[in-house]
């Protein structure tokens, strides 16, 4: 049981991205790329890691 | 003859074979529905994430994404998140839906559905709902290719006509010999071309504009300067949009025809697990595709129809020849979902609108299947050249916008018992009729200005049908428990 609550760390990702009040502006920019962007695309690395250890902390486990 | 019309048509031809030749992939019985519709459900770690990855990036990444970058700018950005919290939804969905369906022999979600409440009309419409919204999905692959071979006719679009049938013929016939072994097959082309080609445009491209910085002042000068005005940053009052959107699309993913028939075919649930996981580069080459609609601003690309600015500008910055190896990689990558989705709806029609699911199947539902896979080819043809759309991608919200109303009888369904057949028939219905009312009063495109206490919020059409949907399910259940 304490295992599945690592299933609450997939709550991050729709905290970080469907909230754009926070990261819709210019700076600070990555390459020249708009924090509003480059922001949104690391959330893609940084979910897959999430769902990599959510994955493997629960190998085996029926939802 | 261009040198690139001679790569393309090299690569089309030679996926075409290899499109017949999966049929000898592992010498199976392709009589039997399980091996010609989920491949024998034999697939491990490495050819689903191959399989997942052709199906699910679509002509939507590489034509309709970037097409409403380049016409709407920020907004249309709602794509990258979207490809970001489908994940975690799928993991917990999927792992859950494949282990049942395994275990009981589904084949769609209308099986489930069929087993799970014993009641036919709700499983004949959730079986219609997804039949039905695939077909939108498959014209939006038709209109990415149409933007590839609008670039060789003279005449333009419009009148590629002859080679968009060419290619669907030939589609129609190889799903119809190998079901899925062609496109799971085939993706391994196609994930190779687009990662090629994504990649030599990322690292070209934004270097011959000068650089991104110079990229995104240019295409703010230049949105802003447009007739109807956008910018490269949200307005607050679309904050609301681009949430629902996203999370719309988020939900709906998973729930598709075509996405549960490449879950289907994994081998175990740990495939299904690993892949949730691993899936997501696809979706850096889906964000890195969208910021190409900013390059074609930049590179002052003055298109008439937004979905050839990909195209033209492989077109302008690329040899004639490697021009070629793109609209290939964009062609086969529209393919490859098409062959799917037409596998997925003829599923549905086959195992749970003509014949009731049973885990007992008959080679008739196969053979009913794969003629069906011709129709619904056919129809997405017809659909395409008779409905049109501004922007593609309302083709795939519309469609969503259907899909995600059997959420309650599908998703919720996995978890609880407790909700009436008939209220959730009661639901479907109502958030179908909304979605419908909605779309006409928005002008068939994917946003509903809804005024509620003197604010106005445009949100995605799906999502309010949704609520609308399970406020009826869960009130008549609720309802009919009390008058019980």
């Amino acid at each position: 049981m304490r295992r599945r609550a690592c299933y609450a760390l997939l709550v991050l990702p729709f905290a970080g991205t469907l909230i754009p009040a926070f990261y819709n502006h210019a700076g600070p920019p990555l390459f020249g790329i708009p924090f509003f962007y480059w922001y949104q695309l690391a959330w893609i690395p940084a979910t897959a890691g999430l769902l990599g250890i959510v994955v493997a902390l629960t190998r085996g486990d029926r939802v | 003859m261009s040198s690139a019309a001679v790569v393309l048509g090299t690569i089309v031809a030679g996926v075409t074979v290899l499109g017949f030749l999966a049929a000898r992939w592992g010498g199976a019985n392709l009589g039997d529905l399980e091996q010609w519709a989920l491949g024998g459900r034999s697939f491990g770690t490495i050819v689903s994430w191959f399989l997942l990855g052709g199906d699910l990036y679509t002509a939507y990444t590489f034509i309709a994404v970037p097409a409403l970058v380049y016409g709407v700018g920020a907004l249309g950005f709602f794509a990258v998140p979207y490809a970001t919290i489908a994940y975690p939804v799928a993991l917990v969905v999927l792992s859950r839906f494949w282990v049942l369906a395994r275990e009981r022999g589904y084949v769609t979600a209308a099986d489930f559905v069929r087993d799970h409440y014993a009641h036919r009309p709700l499983e004949i419409a959730v079986a219609l709902t997804g039949a039905v919204a695939a077909m939108p999905y498959i014209a939006l692959q038709l209109v990415g290719m149409r933007a590839v071979f609008g670039r060789f006719s003279t005449l333009g679009a419009a009148h590629s006509l002859p080679a968009l049938t060419v290619a669907f013929v030939l589609l129609a016939a190889y799903t119809y010999v190998s079901g899925l072994r062609a496109p799971a097959l085939i993706a391994f082309v196609k994930d190779t071309l687009i990662y090629v080609a994504v990649i030599a445009a990322i690292v070209v491209i934004p270097a011959r504009l000068g650089g991104w910085a110079h990229v995104f002042a240019v295409s703010s000068a230049a949105l802003a300067a447009r007739p109807r005005p956008s910018s490269i940053y949200l307005a607050p009052q679309q904050y609301f949009t681009y949430a629902t959107m996203a999370f719309g699309s988020a939900l709906s993913l998973f729930i598709y025809p075509h996405s549960i028939t490449s879950v289907l075919a994994a081998r175990s649930l740990q495939v299904v697990r690993r892949n949730a996981a691993l899936l997501p580069v696809y979706s850096l080459l889906l964000g890195l595709l969208a910021l190409l609609g900013y390059c074609g601003i930049a590179a002052g690309i003055s298109a008439k129809d937004t979905n050839s600015v990909v195209p033209l500008l492989f077109a302008r910055y690329f040899p004639d020849w490697f021009t070629g190896v793109a609209d290939a990689a964009i062609v086969v990558g529209a393919l490859v979902p098409a062959a799917i989705m037409s596998i997925g709806a003829s599923n549905l029609f086959a195992s749970n609108v003509f014949r009731e699911f049973s885990p007992q199947r008959s080679p008739v539902e196969t053979r009913v299947a794969k003629a069906l896979t011709l129709a619904i080819c056919a129809f997405a043809l017809l659909f395409v050249f008779f409905v049109p759309v501004p922007y593609a991608i309302d083709f795939q919200l519309l469609g969503g916008a259907l899909m995600l109303q059997i959420f309650p009888s599908f998703v919720l369904g996995l978890w609880t018992r407790r909700l009436d057949p008939n209220a959730l028939l009661a639901g479907w219905a109502c958030g179908i009729a909304t979605s419908g009312a909605m779309a006409y009063a928005a002008g068939f495109t994917s946003n509903f200005p809804l005024h509620v206490f003197g604010v106005t919020l445009t949100g995605f059409i799906a999502l309010y049908a949704l609520a609308v949907n399970l406020i009826v399910a869960i009130g008549l259940t609720l309802a009919r428990r009390v008058a019980r």
